[in-house]
């Protein structure tokens, strides 16, 4: 059966409206518009190895990392408290923990906000007890605190995934043959859940390192992340070539991450060894 | 013992997850603006809500922009994937890894350069272009939900319509179409949900006052608390929650319809 013809709409649409628009990103990030005309420059590129700009990039990647971190450290737990047999009602409980992922980001970052804001609920708990009232919101952990918060299901997702398609026989056969309860996890169950651990971090990393929502909202402004970078480039100042250098920048950091990720998914594929 | 650890460390994970979007809940009620305080309970902030006439224009674009994206992007992702699963194999390939491009590219690439695009052609930034956009992210997923199900089918069906005597078209409609049927409707649905959902690339593919729920919850949020966003987001919460019961509902009534 030849219906080729039927994806031509959309192959006509991707070219126009992905392809072409990445395009002009790369060309404005090359390109410097000069009495004479347009002219090739790395100059953009160039700007941004100063150090406020490589500042921005070190730290949006390490509170990515920071929060990828906690999320596997939060994460990994409560998925293998899903997968075992300690609810009756499994299902719900997994339903549970999908809801708040389909909320607007924006709500549940903004829910933060009425939490840990000046004469939020917590400062007023604090001076209920007497103490005085803490600096919470635009700082840099409740901008950590935020990435967890939205995040923490796209790390315990695939991990629970993966844990719950573990042969039972596998974690007998270990017992059986002498290992303890640390030993079956270590040598079992870690690296049978590696590739939903790979999944998970990668589903975490790359929302985190492009926000700049978060960091607008619970940081305040005082902590530009790469990505309220980009949006000022364009939205605020108008420099589009800076900004589409910028983009190029991050597009390259996400693709980086992609396939370190992917790598060593295919190294793990063998062997499974930790 | 270990057990209760268990179970103490489950419950911790889920306040924390609910605790936020409970006490959210709950402080739309609040009569005063103050956060910190409770004065009593109120539907003032929900009468207000419904009164902004800036909020209620956003709510009617969200909607119309979600349902118009989700029915063109299903239309033509459906045919795509039907073109794409007849292709050979190398084309396939190279078309599919194209598909994932806007799904693993950050939204925010995806978002601006679909702005400079619609500046570079001076095209209007608006609601066409914020529709056109909604389309664009929609589309891949469409196709990755049908995908699935047409690798599913029985490759045979199709030729014995046409031997029945079908025309090649009536065979796609009455044979292929009610197969794939459950996969186009789970495109359909996701793509009405991430329309609604989305922020990032309306945010840059919009102009001229044409607002959603999403910026005007984002630019009232940057000024700081606003009661009426509590109203707002309990509500949406509150629909996030019926439709996931519903749709769950269905999905485990098909399954037992199966057993």
């Amino acid at each position: 059966m030849k219906r080729n013809w039927l994806s031509y709409p959309y192959l006509l649409w991707m070219l126009l409206f992905i392809f072409l628009p990445l395009l002009l990103v790369l060309f404005y990030s090359i390109t410097v518009r000069t009495e004479e005309g347009i002219s090739f420059t790395m100059e953009h590129f160039r700007r941004f190895l100063e150090p406020i700009y490589l500042r921005v990039l070190f730290r949006s990647v390490k509170l990515a990392l920071i929060s990828t971190l906690l999320c596997l450290l939060l994460g990994y737990p409560m998925a293998m408290i899903l997968a075992g047999n300690h609810f009756k009602q499994k299902n719900i409980m997994v339903f549970l923990f999908v809801v708040p992922m389909w909320m607007n980001f924006l709500l549940r970052t903004y829910a933060w906000m009425t939490l840990l804001e000046k004469t939020g609920l917590i400062n007023t708990f604090l001076s209920w007890l007497g103490l005085s009232p803490l600096n919470l919101l635009y700082t840099e952990e409740a901008v950590i605190l935020g990435m967890v918060y939205n995040f923490l299901p796209f790390m315990v997702l695939p991990i629970y995934s993966v844990l719950s398609k573990i042969d039972k026989n596998l974690i007998e056969a270990a017992e059986d043959l002498g290992a303890d309860g640390f030993t079956v996890f270590r040598k079992v169950i870690i690296p049978l859940s590696l590739p939903g651990v790979i999944s998970g971090i990668t589903m975490v990393f790359m929302p985190a390192v492009t926000t700049f929502v978060i960091s607008r909202l619970l940081g305040g402004g005082q902590f530009t992340l790469i990505g309220n970078l980009i949006e000022q480039q364009f939205l605020l100042v108008g420099d589009w070539s800076f900004g589409s250098a910028i983009s190029m920048v991050m597009m390259a950091v996400i693709l980086l991450s992609i396939g370190v990720m992917s790598k060593y998914e295919k190294e793990n594929e063998g062997g499974g060894l930790l | 013992m270990k057990r209760f650890l268990k179970k103490g460390y489950a419950a911790l994970i889920y306040l924390f997850l609910y605790a936020p979007i409970l006490i959210l809940i709950v402080f739309s009620f609040n009569a005063s603006k103050s956060r910190g305080t409770w004065a009593g309970f109120t539907f003032n902030w929900y009468l207000q809500l419904f009164k902004d006439r800036q909020i209620m224009k956003a709510l009617s674009n969200t909607m119309i922009i979600a349902v118009l994206s989700a029915v063109i992007a299903t239309v033509i992702g459906t045919a795509a994937a039907i073109g794409i699963h007849n292709m050979k194999r190398l084309k396939k390939t190279i078309v599919m890894n194209l598909t994932y491009i806007p799904v693993v590219n950050p939204d925010i690439v995806t978002g601006l350069s679909l702005m400079l695009l619609f500046v570079f052609s001076n095209f209007q930034l608006g609601f066409v272009s914020l529709l056109l956009a909604h389309i664009t992210f929609n589309i891949p997923y469409v196709i990755l939900s049908v995908m699935p199900k047409l690798k599913q089918l029985d490759k045979h069906l199709y030729e014995a319509a046409l031997d029945l005597g079908a025309t090649p078209f009536e065979a796609y409609r009455k044979v292929i179409l009610p197969e794939i049927m459950p996969g186009v409707f789970t495109g359909l649905l996701l793509a009405f949900t991430l329309s609604v959902d989305d922020f990032v690339i309306s945010f840059f593919t919009t102009g001229s006052g044409v607002s959603t729920l999403s910026i005007i919850i984002y630019s009232m949020a940057r000024r700081g608390i606003n009661p009426k966003i509590n109203a707002l987001s309990s509500l949406l919460f509150l629909t996030v929650l019926l439709l996931l019961i519903i749709v769950n509902l269905r999905m485990s009534g098909e399954n037992k319809k199966k057993e």
